[in-house]
């Protein structure tokens, strides 16, 4: 079984949010970057648990991303992993992005390959999707639980208002989201190897993107809560009524 | 050139978020000065006619039975084909579950520019410009959209559903089906209640509720304003309630009319699943929570006491004995 799974840099989740030139760009300075924590979380993690079951499974990590994306590759690979793949490109459209990890999949050969649900920065929930596409395989979204029999993968993924259970034969693309696994730390053994495992560079296919952003715009301020005795219960359920209409 | 809406259904019905994705679509094509029409797929006990009152004037039916379950492969492959038909250049759908699922394939089968999640009309002057939210709710982008032909799932919650008079004109779409490569071996729906997703009500409870055994005055609330229960992560993973109504970052994500918190503090992974909500209240106990700052309305104070009082206030107000 080969499984590649895909990795993507983001801003902490407590990162301070802000742009600089004219809303333009996301102000990097002070920004602690992370995996982003469902592709951790839940695609590493699972993958990782599959080839303790069966040693003979090989684990390719792929992120797309410019030179300073490496060390979150490392960090993934110091949870587990035999080699990673940096695309070297730096893009924020999701189609680009899939276009490159479904290029390195075609050449590999891989029989699953997961994703995390979305990223938490630009929170498309695409290259799961666009990567299946592209590589015309069924796609599996939003999975809170796999499992692995021969070439029969048994999911559980969510609908709305419940979950289903389906069966589908490798290669499969699937997206995973909280319940897939539980989020490990890596251990000094596995940063140590981490240095030394393979990790290649592929130079990105030309592809035009789909989508570029114009701008960013923050929120407005919230006004301030208004604060209610909570020996007048009565006054909150008035306001909720009258002024916020809500009930 | 058309703008081509699709129409979610599940159990034989037609959801809510596709109320919103039709009145969007709609608008949308009145702005673009073109028409409107949609695409259904798969059988459903609905009037399909009818909804030509959410401003659509015709909706291609795709009335094959293999497409009542959705699968990803299978319905792009049906809406792609619909679009290509039908000269659409727009095609809308909500960014529900589904729309995860079949819109970034449709996006890269079309070779179409998708925003996913988006929380407003494009801006066509001069472009076509979609805004979306990003980081996880705590901010947006503008994205512009630079292909021929052009995706959008919306938000759910996040576009006001706009109902008129008129019936559509449903025509059967020529569509071939293959056979689905995944195959469905169980659901587990929780019946006759509201999916959180689609709620414009929420009631919420955190670790404050000290127990699964005390969630009677939280569901008693829920069920006196007709809102939907969901939960804090906490309470989830320690299996006090079900995970479909885990909201927050690794949970659902929620926009609904009211949040109501109850013993939930407000972590910043809280907020991201349900910052988005038009009106949040909370109920806490400690007056140093950091969800007080993201509240339109609060009550600092026990859950234990407040709760119970504001079921009587509401009785009262709802004129129940």
């Amino acid at each position: 079984m080969k499984i590649l799974v895909c990795i993507s840099k983001t801003p902490d989740t407590t990162a301070k949010i802000a742009f600089a030139d004219n809303n333009t760009k996301f102000v990097q300075e002070g920004v602690q970057w992370i995996i982003n924590p469902y592709d951790e979380w839940y695609a590493l993690v699972r993958a990782i648990e599959l080839k303790e079951k069966d040693p003979s499974t090989i684990i390719h990590l792929i992120t797309v991303g410019a030179a300073d994306t490496e060390p979150i590759i490392r960090k993934a690979l110091a949870l587990g992993g035999d080699e990673a793949i940096r695309v070297n490109a730096d893009s924020h459209d999701s189609f680009y992005i899939a276009s490159q990890i479904a290029e390195i999949a075609k050449q590999g050969g891989y029989d699953l390959i997961f994703t995390g649900k979305e990223t938490i920065d630009y929170n498309g929930s695409s290259i799961g999707g666009m990567v299946a596409e592209l590589l015309d395989q069924p796609y599996v979204s939003l999975a809170t639980k796999f499992e692995l029999n021969g070439t029969t993968a048994t999911i559980n993924r969510e609908i709305e208002g419940g979950e289903e259970t389906c069966e589908v034969n490798v290669p499969v693309v699937v997206s995973c989201q909280k319940g897939m696994a539980e989020q490990r730390i890596p251990n000094m053994k596995g940063i140590m190897g981490a240095r030394t495992k393979p990790l290649k560079v592929a130079e990105p296919v030309a592809v035009d993107a789909l989508t570029s952003v114009a701008s960013f715009e923050l929120p407005p301020a919230k006004a301030g809560v208004k604060l209610v005795d909570a020996e007048n219960v009565g006054e909150l359920v008035r306001l909720l009524h009258e002024e916020a209409k809500v009930i | 050139m058309s703008v081509l809406i699709f129409i979610d259904s599940a159990d034989g019905h037609v959801k809510k978020s596709s109320f919103e994705a039709l009145t969007y679509g709609a608008q949308l094509a009145k702005q673009l000065g073109t028409a409107a029409e949609a695409v259904l797929l798969g059988t459903v006990a609905d009037d399909v006619a009818a909804l030509g009152k959410y401003g659509v004037t015709k909706i291609h039916h795709v009335a094959n039975e293999t497409l009542n379950h959705v699968d990803a492969q299978l319905y792009t492959k049906a809406i792609a084909d619909v679009a290509t038909a039908s000269g659409a250049t727009v095609i809308v759908l909500s960014h529900n579950l589904t729309g995860k699922a079949v819109a970034p394939r449709l996006s890269a089968r079309l070779k179409a520019g998708l925003v996913a999640g988006a929380v407003g009309l494009p801006n066509t002057a001069g472009g076509f410009v979609v805004k979306k939210g990003v980081f996880s709710s705590k901010a947006f982008a503008h994205m512009n959209v630079n292909t021929a032909m052009k995706i959008i799932s919306i938000s759910p919650n996040s576009f006001q559903t706009v109902a008129g008079e008129g019936t559509a004109e449903v025509v059967a779409a020529q569509v071939t089906v293959d056979s689905p490569k995944v195959k469905i071996t169980a659901t587990n729906k929780v019946t006759g209640q509201v999916p959180l997703s689609e709620a414009e009500l929420v009631v919420s409870g955190g670790r404050g509720l000290k127990g699964p055994e005390n969630w009677g005055m939280v569901e008693e609330l829920a069920g006196l304003i007709g809102a939907a229960t969901a939960c804090s992560r906490a309470v989830a993973d320690a299996h006090w309630r079900p995970h479909h109504e885990h909201v927050g970052q690794t949970g659902g994500s929620i926009a609904p009319n009211l949040y109501l918190a109850i013993g939930i503090s407000g972590a910043i992974q809280h907020l991201a699943g349900v910052n988005r909500s038009k009106v949040i209240v909370v109920i806490n106990k400690d007056p140093e929570a950091p969800f007080f700052k993201a509240a339109d309305y609060g009550i600092v104070g026990d859950a234990f006491d407040v709760v119970p009082k504001m079921i009587a206030e509401v009785k009262k107000l709802k004129g129940v004995a």
